[in-house]
């Protein structure tokens, strides 16, 4: 079907919408890679086949879709119109539930969620904490659409914005409601999206081509709310695409997309290729005369291609190293010509803005930064998940009323945002309101959306080490202020985690810090130090027992710790010594066993595996 | 649940079969920016971008050798190396860090006897590290030949790679 005109659209999706009234019932799996990763393709497959057994084919709308967010607890069932929800489903129960839940109006207990707080089991998925205090207008449509279904988006009035933009409003009009809107770029700085559209508007291009970009590389380690937008719902990204390149005057886009993403890059072939056989993508798109497509580009597992000019240059099929600026890309980009960049959640902001009104959505946020962002909350949480919250909430809302706080009792120390050019933020911070100004001025950053959650066991000189090697093993090479002085800033965090750092090491630490940030060539380097600067502000006194007193008091550096085996608790099973690799533990049957320090390596596989928690680190 | 990019339990083509090659260098024939789709076939078609495949694509191609190698060097994603019978990804992402990843490295290091990047002298295991595969809710996580393996510990890694080094074992039965 080829539509031809907005009548042609409005009317294509009535009938669509009509023929998904039919069903009285609609249920859905989640089939995002995290629960894939915890097969809930076999959660499908039982569903499909139970409800052909149950003759309730025609009752019953089937899908799996993209990310539902709450990844903790995959796999996961949602029934509508009930709202019932359900967690962590094993196949073989899958009929039972379907039994119970649409033919006798019922639930099965034993998979609906469990309130860890009140122990109190939850129905509806509305009134689970972790969804309650989000406001998800981006991942709040993902139960609804099968990602390779096209009609599954035109259901819910997809494309609509992209036929008003091209019919009712010129270009400059489109920029004007982006600026009103007050979008700003969610992919790491946080540029007004209108601004850097205008400027690539207004540049020059020796033959009139531009191009427009999808930055989907997203290389942030913790974060992949672009992943699951792609994934989830791949013609959002295409409509704000469209839309963004007819306000800019472009005719070709690319994404480009991380080889880390199979499943993201497959849903979005196939949607390019309805959306180019409806017409809604293409030459004369809908009839309106204006001609736009898009093509993919594969990245090749390389962190500083999120940097606009390495991107670029990796999609020339050159090395992904960034090179000077200015000139901007807006100006002189791919090919040389004028190009604009955004991320895969700013795209999808862009037709919600047109489908809701500038006004409406400047509604949402703070001040500066308006709308939702996403952040991917993981490390020691209670619920791990993607979550869409306004801007301007507090890290404390995210992090106990909706992340459920910290598990097993343990005391929060810090949360990471922003990735490796991000920064760590104690508790002393928890009550800020989240938006681009406010992470920026505690000395972290937004970023992409990352947000990893650190407990009292959590040492916070490894976690800058960590993330200095990542950036140096990712710094491109070119600048020697990144490629020497990342290197050298690991040197010193590896001396002070293996117990021989001076008290000198912390000022060179911050001397390199400076020139690092002052002299690299692009952002990479330019934040390379943040999650060295932002422990150190913040956590100085780690470093300092690391140096001083030689010892790590989160007990996480081999050479600075000693395990031990508390022999009130131990019960002498003798568990840890059958998988101690160097036969450090000795000791006689049901008596407490002892570690021989001279001979342990500290490799803690003795403590997992100890049912009495008697071992420890200290 | 098998990941879509495991093509490690497919037989690869051997490097002296250049006919794949060239349907290859044919299909983005003119398109010079290709070179990383290109990589990226090369590697799924013979597992690993062989001096001699890029000696062969250099001469088809139009390309410089050392250009090739320089781009191969760069992205992360290619082996310039003949891989493993398993391949074992260790994830070694924010979330998977702060949930000690570095103890199923230095654990699958101690049992296997090579470090990330290395492959064991009989061929029978890969072991890499990622940077992150994005599944942060069953942190940490180690992808063996594509089947992924949550919340892991390093206990729990010792007995994974046990079925895998002991003989005949698949890794099947652990969950």
């Amino acid at each position: 079907m080829r539509i031809d005109s907005p009548a042609a659209l409005e009317r294509y999706c009535e009938e669509v919408k009509e023929k998904k009234a039919k069903y009285p019932y609609r249920v859905s799996v989640c089939g995002g890679t995290g629960c894939q990763a915890f097969n809930c393709l076999e959660v499908y497959e039982a569903l499909v086949e139970s409800i052909k057994e149950n003759d309730l084919e025609e009752e019953v709308e089937l899908k799996l879709t993209g990310c539902h967010g709450f990844c903790e607890m995959g796999p996961l069932m949602y029934f509508q119109p009930m709202g019932t929800f359900y967690a962590k489903v094993d196949p073989k129960d899958v009929n039972d539930i379907v039994v119970a839940t649409i033919l006798q109006e019922g639930e099965v207990e034993k998979y609906l969620y469990r309130d860890p707080v009140s122990g109190e089991k939850i129905h509806h998925r509305e009134e689970i904490p972790f969804y309650k205090k989000q406001v998800r207008l981006l991942l709040g449509i993902n139960h609804l659409i099968r990602p390779q279904v096209i009609d599954d988006y035109l259901a819910l009035d997809g494309y609509k914005a992209l036929a008003k933009v091209l019919f009712e409003m010129t270009p400059e009009e489109v920029i004007e409601a982006v600026e009103r809107a007050g979008l700003r770029g969610r992919g790491g700085a946080g540029f007004p999206t209108a601004r850097k559209w205008r400027i690539c508007r207004e540049a020059p291009s020796p033959d009139g081509i531009k191009y427009i970009i999808c930055n989907a590389d997203e290389g942030d380690p913790g974060a992949y709310m672009d992943r699951s937008l792609l994934e989830g719902n791949p013609h959002a990204v295409i409509e704000g695409m469209a839309i963004g390149a007819y306000a800019i005057g472009a005719c070709e886009g690319y994404v480009y997309v991380r080889h880390e993403y199979p499943l993201a890059l497959r849903n979005l072939l196939v949607a390019l290729d309805q959306a180019r056989e409806m017409n809604l993508l293409g030459k004369d798109i809908m009839g309106s005369g204006f001609d736009f497509d898009i093509k993919v580009a594969v990245g090749g597992g390389a962190f500083v291609c999120g940097e606009e000019t390495a991107l670029i240059a990796s999609i020339e099929g050159k090395r992904g190293m960034p090179r000077p600026r200015p000139p901007y890309p807006a100006v002189k980009g791919l090919w040389g010509r004028p190009t604009n960049i955004n991320n895969v959640e700013t795209w999808e902001n862009v037709p919600l803005i047109i489908r809701m009104g500038p006004e409406k959505f400047a509604e949402i946020g703070t001040e500066n930064s308006k709308g939702t962002k996403i952040f991917s909350l993981v490390g020691k949480i209670n619920n791990t998940g993607l979550v869409e919250v306004p801007m301007g909430i507090t890290l404390r809302e995210i992090i106990y009323d909706i992340g459920g706080g910290i598990p097993g009792n343990k005391a929060f120390k810090a949360v990471q945002t922003g990735g490796p050019s991000g920064g760590c933020i104690p508790a002393e911070h928890l009550d800020i309101q989240v938006d681009f100004e406010s992470l920026q001025g505690i000395g972290s950053m937004m970023g992409s959306g990352g947000m990893i959650v650190m407990d009292e066991n959590t040492c916070m000189v490894d976690i800058a080490k960590y993330f200095m090697k990542f950036l140096c093993e990712e710094s491109c090479g070119k600048c020697v202020p990144c490629r020497v002085g990342t290197k050298r800033m690991l040197e010193i965090l590896t001396k002070i985690c293996d117990g021989e750092g001076t008290p000198e090491d912390l000022e060179a630490l911050e001397v390199l810090a400076a020139d690092i940030k002052a002299a690299s060539l692009c952002a990479l380097g330019g934040t390379a130090p943040n999650p060295v600067l932002t422990t150190l502000r913040y956590f100085r006194h780690e470093y300092e027992e690391h140096i001083y007193n030689k010892k790590c008091p989160a007990g996480v550096c081999p050479a600075l710790i000693t395990i031990k085996i508390d022999p009130e608790k131990c019960n002498g099973c003798g568990a840890c010594a059958k998988v101690c690799p160097v036969n450090a533990i000795s000791g006689e049957k049901k008596q407490p066993h002892v570690v021989d320090p001279e001979l342990c390596i500290r490799c803690k596989v003795c403590m997992d595996r100890c049912r009495q928690e008697a071992i420890y680190a200290e | 649940m098998e990941a879509e990019n495991c093509h490690c339990m497919q037989r690869f083509v051997p490097v002296d079969d250049l006919r794949p090659l060239e349907e290859i260098v044919n299909k983005y024939r003119g398109d010079k920016s290709a070179v990383i789709s290109i990589f990226h076939e090369l590697h799924e078609t013979y597992g690993y971008l062989d001096e001699k495949i890029m000696e062969e694509l250099a001469r088809r191609a139009g390309y410089q050798l050392s250009q090739l190698y320089g781009l191969a060097t760069f992205y992360t994603q290619f082996r310039l190396e003949p891989v493993g019978e398993h391949i074992i990804k260790i994830c070694h992402g924010t979330a998977c860090h702060v949930r000690n990843a570095q103890g199923l490295i230095d654990e699958a290091e101690r049992t296997l006897g090579i470090r990330p990047g290395q492959t064991s002298p009989d061929r029978k295991f890969t072991l890499e590290t990622v940077n992150c595969v994005g599944t942060c809710a069953l942190a940490p996580v180690v992808v063996v030949d594509g089947k992924y393996h949550g919340r892991m510990t390093p206990s729990k890694m010792q007995k994974l790679l046990k079925q895998y080094t002991e003989k005949g074992g698949t890794g099947e039965d652990e969950d």
